[in-house]
């Protein structure tokens, strides 16, 4: 294992504050960033193969380097809407390490010429949004943010938005749209964020994690960075385990680490006694695998091709004690309750999957409905101008692919224990 | 089989349940009275604003490029001073940015955290979501609610996944984060929600190191979980 990058020193006392952070080398990358011209800076962030680390893993260099040139106003949005089930990765950047993020975000503004920024925040950190807070305050007088930056002549205004609870506001496009201070609902793409983003200008989002990585790169190089991890898959990643799994928590892994080293080594695996029946390898919303898939290398290309994702890199572990049913129960109801309601096939698509789900668990199911559910799922995808509804069809549709013999005796277990029940008022 | 053993058999085809002029869905014209003109955007003359709220609005307005943007963050504030959006404060708010109740009305709707109906102001949430409820969150979510049950000041509800799973299964008070939250101090919670108090010290999030054993300074790998 190569050594930590993100979390280097993350549990150094005082590191929230910007004479630690100072000390441990901090805001230096952003001096060797301004003595670069921005096309190599782009070229930097493309070479190191870096991938988003939200969740869709689009290389983020070639993101910056679709925002047009030119003298319109240009933003940079962070995402810290943190939101997909399993995830807590950006939480602890932002609690233990603010000033790694608002480093990176000024660089980002900086590589694509943007000089209003804006880093969103869901509201439920309230305790890490203030934290980053008083970061920003540090950060403006010491005058890393505010005009003409250590005399670059760069200026920028970096803003922190809280949002107000909402799962769809993670959405690139929901987020932008929450932040203009809308109901959060996804827009029609293309045109995409970098063509017509916030308030209509070019806008380049990233997720915390990925501009956290962003002065790492600036400060080794990008070869040096693309030589961590796998081909196609560089570099390090916070990996959130929880679940049934002895030690939860974030992880800093190099890419490529096989999963059951992930898994057990690190988090301990399922409780003394116990089988892991299924895991989500990023997030809710990643189509889920089995025991059989443990020794899989974790990383973009393997994930994908086992069909699954790696997506925002949580993992969530099922052991042998839980119902595969009541798992889908609790992701269809999630995934009803946090549909915006704008397109018709996840609006009800969601919301009938779960009431087919109860009919499973109240007996009054056949196992035909599986089909009926199944197809339910193949409707949704691809039909939607988001992928809310994907992210419940795919977890959803791999557990009845994958679990039907236990949702089929389920059904029956179920509606034999009805059928008693109403034959028990008959026979009274 | 007699008609009374029929009753008992499950109904094959069940009617739809109507509500309120046949909709589907109960209430969905609760906030709205369809015989009156929109309202429009308040005016100053006529509408009585306190100068703090103003101040908060208006500091909020002028951080962004578009006023709209503030609408959150003056909805927060609403919700601050009166423990929920009142529509008394959605018109002041409204007042103040220059735009109608009913978009600040539409804005508060979306959001999870922002109540729309009248609620007590102490916020707690539980996170029920996929890794809570795998170690035990609805459990914790009914003791909970047993030992808050007819206390109107504390809002507790139910969540979505808080990103909190390493703390499973947890509680967010007011925004200060704490678990794993073992069933036996749930009482102690409770009581220190009521008496408004630092809930579980000894538990919060902030407090706790990193879990991975790389990390230096950090006590080692976390001890396992108790209740695991």
């Amino acid at each position: 294992m190569t050594d930590l990058l993100l979390f280097k020193g993350i549990d150094e006392p005082g590191l929230n504050t910007i004479d630690v952070y100072e000390r441990t080398g901090g805001y230096e990358r952003l001096k060797k960033a301004f003595a670069m011209p921005h096309a190599e800076l782009i070229e930097q962030l493309t070479d190191s193969g870096l991938r988003g680390r939200g969740g869709a893993g689009f290389s983020m260099g070639k993101k910056a380097s679709f925002i047009p040139q030119g003298d319109m106003q240009k933003y940079v949005v962070c995402n810290a809407d943190e939101s997909e089930p399993g995830t807590f990765k950006d939480r602890e950047l932002i609690q233990k390490n603010p000033h790694q993020l608002i480093e990176g975000v000024i660089i980002a503004s900086y590589a694509v010429g943007a000089t209003i920024s804006f880093i969103y925040i869901r509201g439920e950190y309230a305790q890490q949004a203030d934290i980053l807070e008083a970061a920003l305050v540090e950060a403006r007088e010491r005058g890393y943010l505010g005009e003409n930056i250590l005399g670059s002549g760069f200026s920028l205004d970096l803003q922190l938005y809280r949002g107000a609870g909402a799962y769809i506001c993670g959405e690139e496009t929901g987020l932008l749209d929450s932040l203009e201070g809308k109901r959060g609902n996804p827009r029609l793409k293309p045109p995409f964020p970098a063509v017509e983003g916030l308030y209509g200008g070019p806008t380049l989002i990233n997720n915390v994690e990925t501009l956290c990585t962003v002065p790492h790169i600036i400060d080794m190089g990008a070869k040096e960075y693309a030589a961590i991890g796998v081909q196609d898959s560089t570099g390090t990643k916070l990996v959130s385990i929880s679940g049934n799994v002895k030690r939860p928590g974030n992880y800093e892994i190099e890419l490529g680490t096989p999963s059951r080293e992930i898994i057990y080594g690190l988090a301990g695996g399922p409780p003394d006694g116990r089988e892991i029946k299924c895991w989500f390898p990023g997030g809710s919303s990643s189509p889920v695998l089995t025991a059989d898939d443990l020794d899989l290398s974790y990383d973009f290309d393997t994930m994908a091709k086992a069909g699954s994702m790696l997506g925002s890199g949580a993992i969530i572990v099922v052991d042998d004690s839980n119902s595969v049913v009541d798992v889908a129960w609790k992701l269809a109801k999630f995934y009803t309750h946090e549909s915006c309601g704008k397109c018709t096939p996840c609006r009800e698509g969601t919301k009938w999957t779960q009431t087919m789900i109860e009919r499973i668990k109240d007996g009054t199911a056949t196992p035909m409905d599986l089909d009926i559910m199944a197809s339910v799922q193949d409707q949704i995808i691809g039909h939607c101008l988001c992928v809310l509804g994907d992210a419940m069809a795919m977890p959803v549709g791999s557990l009845i692919a994958k679990f039907r013999d236990e949702f089929e005796a389920e059904i029956e277990e179920a509606r034999q224990r009805r059928e008693r029940e109403l034959m028990g008022g008959v026979l009274a | 089989m007699s008609d009374r053993d029929l009753d008992l058999l499950p109904e094959f085809h069940t009617s739809v349940q109507r509500f309120d002029k046949g909709s589907r869905i109960p209430g969905w014209d609760r906030a709205a009275d369809l015989d009156k003109d929109p309202a429009e955007v308040p005016d100053p003359a006529d509408t009585e604003v306190p100068a703090e709220l103003r101040a908060e609005i208006e500091a909020e307005m002028a951080r962004f490029p578009d006023i709209h943007s503030a609408a959150i963050p003056a909805l927060f504030a609403v919700q601050r001073r009166d423990g929920w959006c009142t529509p008394e404060g959605i018109r002041q708010a409204a007042c103040v940015m220059g735009v109608t109740p009913a978009y600040l009305t539409s804005v508060a709707t979306f959001y999870d955290m922002l109540n729309t109906e009248p609620c007590g102001p102490r916020q707690v949430y539980v996170c029920t979501n996929i890794s809570c409820s795998l170690c035990g969150a609805d459990e914790l979510l009914g003791l909970l609610q047993e030992e808050l049950q007819g206390n109107e000041e504390v809002n507790l509800r139910g969540f979505e996944c808080l990103g909190a799973c390493d703390i499973a299964p947890m509680v967010s008070v007011d925004g200060v984060y704490v678990g794993p939250v073992p069933f036996d101090e749930v009482p102690e919670l409770a009581r220190q929600i009521v008496a408004g108090e630092d809930p579980l010290p000894g538990r919060q999030l902030v407090k706790r190191p990193s879990a991975d054993p790389k990390v230096s300074g950090s006590a080692g790998p976390n001890p396992e979980r108790s209740d695991a």
